[in-house]
């Protein structure tokens, strides 16, 4: 059952067209990544499931509600984690957990919720004196903290050190195995390839590609990349004729082959009649990155 | 945005944090609270200030200064103080996060208003007693009236800093909004010369201004009499004014 649905979004500021006939579905229980680049959309999309801003046209139904006409009933069973969104400078770890608490008919209990985040050393603390990291994480707290079926989360994991990520990931993953529903808006390509059950990939706000990560990775052009250093010199125009090549760089004597499974052993058969060794020789399989390049155009 | 009834555990939450957070501004503490009881003590501090006055009708200068502080410490809260506060929290986001639950962010604005009104009542009342107590200043005589006529001026001083605030984008501008309309707004009432001493066409213009009248209401009704319909009138049209002009342009982000 699809708890999220998006169809034909679009939204405009000023004559500029930031989502262009954004369409995907989000099923119950899954962690549903947006992935792009700055400025693809990906902001503005959510914040119209969210219900903070007027679709200028397209449909939104999360959990069958209209996101800005149904807000207030929209507000119990969806919670969000806002990207560049400040507390009140002075307000404790403590008092925002407490009014925020309050703010729901049937919130979870905020204090395993702060152990869990690692805060409850931190609860009488300021918001102006948290670290980022204890930032971000005071507002997963604040975002789980009504109980929502759904949580939001934008640029969650922004400015955490790799340890701090790594902790989020899991307990985003505890999130979702108690039955939360997660939509997930990061830049991170780790992070989307490690979390998500399906990505959409918005480019230029259209939705460039929507799949598994590992259907993404495996529909890129250059899926398995093939690296070598050959013991005499190549012509290019021979490794370009190989079947399946789908692009060539040469850095320092190293030559990089992005292609299919039928490229290696099409290299492999080339060197061995030209009696060249492969020295290093690397075979792996594109990665997210590799697929989300290819996808968006970015490295163009 | 959100048709969401406010519940009263929420409402008295979001009350609560605020009015804890105010008590965290010791600059806000002392301008509305203890300043113009301070400077009521200055003025009071002068001979000359505490003799009868032909030109104030026989009443001594500090007897006419007592409203005008108490009017200070209105326009202290609601045009210095709210604006800058409500209008930080639109610009970092508070006022955002607030609105993805289901209390609206008007619960905010609302808890500061009322904060910030009820500060300036505090501080009303504490100049009323200590003018009574150090400069034997008379309390009200008509205390109705008076009553009326001050909560009539916080209504006033709440919907200008709440235009202020609609008007300014950034916290920087709500703070230059302020403090550029604080200044006459003292003058109109009557910090650097009582509205009554005040030359007769000044005076008439200075009357239609919401803390001119507040100053006039206030006056008579600290004299006995009931404060002039004209007054409490101006004081009505302009929160009103200033109230529909606010719905008119505020926004929440």
């Amino acid at each position: 059952m699809s708890v999220i649905e998006v169809s034909e979004l679009r939204k405009s500021y000023g004559g500029r067209t930031v989502v262009d006939g954004v369409s995907f579905a989000v099923e119950e229980g899954e962690i549903f990544g947006i992935l792009g680049p700055n400025g693809a959309g990906k902001t503005t999309t959510v914040e119209c499931v969210e219900g903070l801003r007027v679709p200028d046209a397209g449909r939104v139904r999360v959990a069958g509600l209209d996101p800005v006409a149904d807000h207030g009933k929209l507000a119990l069973v969806l919670g969000a984690q806002l990207q560049e969104s400040r507390l009140q400078a002075k307000l404790t770890v403590r008092e925002a957990l407490e009014l925020y608490a309050a703010c729901y008919p049937n919130p979870a209990d905020w204090r395993p919720l702060a152990e869990r985040l690692g805060l409850s050393g931190r609860l009488d603390t300021r918001f102006a004196r948290l670290s980022g990291g204890q930032k971000q994480r005071l507002f997963i707290a604040l975002a789980l903290v009504g109980r929502p079926g759904i949580v939001v989360l934008d640029e969650l994991t922004t400015g955490l050190d790799p340890h701090a990520r790594r902790t989020t990931w899991e307990l985003i993953e505890d999130v979702r195995d108690s039955g939360v529903t997660v939509l997930l808006v990061t830049h991170f390509m780790e992070e989307a390839q490690r979390l998500c059950d399906r990505i959409a990939v918005i480019d230029q706000g259209r939705v460039a590609a929507l799949d598994t990560p590992a259907g993404l990775v495996g529909r890129s052009a250059g899926a398995t990349v093939i690296s070598f250093t050959p013991s005499a010199p190549l012509d290019e125009s021979r490794l370009a004729a190989l079947p399946g090549v789908a692009s060539i760089a040469w850095k320092d004597g190293r030559v990089t082959l992005a292609g299919t499974d039928g490229t290696v052993d099409a290299v492999i058969t080339l060197l061995a009649r030209g009696h060249i060794t492969a020295h290093q020789l690397r075979v792996s399989d594109a990665t997210l990155n590799d697929a989300f390049l290819d996808l968006t155009g970015a490295d163009r | 945005m959100s048709t969401a009834a406010l519940s009263p555990r929420a409402t008295t939450a979001v009350l609560r944090a605020e009015a804890r957070l105010f008590r965290r501004e010791p600059a806000t503490l002392f301008w509305v609270v203890l300043f113009p009881t301070l400077l009521l003590g200055i003025l009071g501090a002068i001979p000359s200030f505490r003799e009868a006055n032909d030109d104030l009708d026989g009443l001594r200068t500090i007897d006419v200064y007592v409203p005008v502080v108490v009017l200070l410490a209105l326009i202290m809260a609601g045009i210095q103080g709210m604006p800058a506060v409500v209008a930080g929290y639109r610009e970092h986001g508070v006022l955002r996060r607030m609105s993805t639950t289901p209390i609206p962010p008007s619960a905010l604005l609302g808890a500061q208003m009322g904060l910030h009104g009820a500060a300036a009542l505090g501080s009303a009342l504490f100049s009323l007693a200590a003018g009574r107590l150090v400069f034997d200043v008379a309390l009200p005589r008509q205390a109705f009236g008076y009553g009326l006529a001050l909560l009539l001026s916080v209504a006033a001083a709440l919907a200008l800093g709440t235009l202020a605030t609609a008007l300014a984008r950034t916290t920087k501008a709500a703070n230059a909004i302020g403090t550029s309309v604080t200044f006459p707004m003292m003058f109109c009432a009557g910090l650097w010369l009582p509205v009554q001493a005040m030359p007769d066409v000044l005076a008439r213009i200075v009357e239609l201004t919401p803390f001119g009248a507040a100053s006039l209401a206030l006056g008579q009704a600290a004299g006995g009499d009931w404060p002039g319909w004209s007054h409490l009138g101006v004081l009505t049209l302009w929160t009103v004014v200033l109230t529909a002009a606010s719905v008119r342009w505020f926004r929440w982000e």
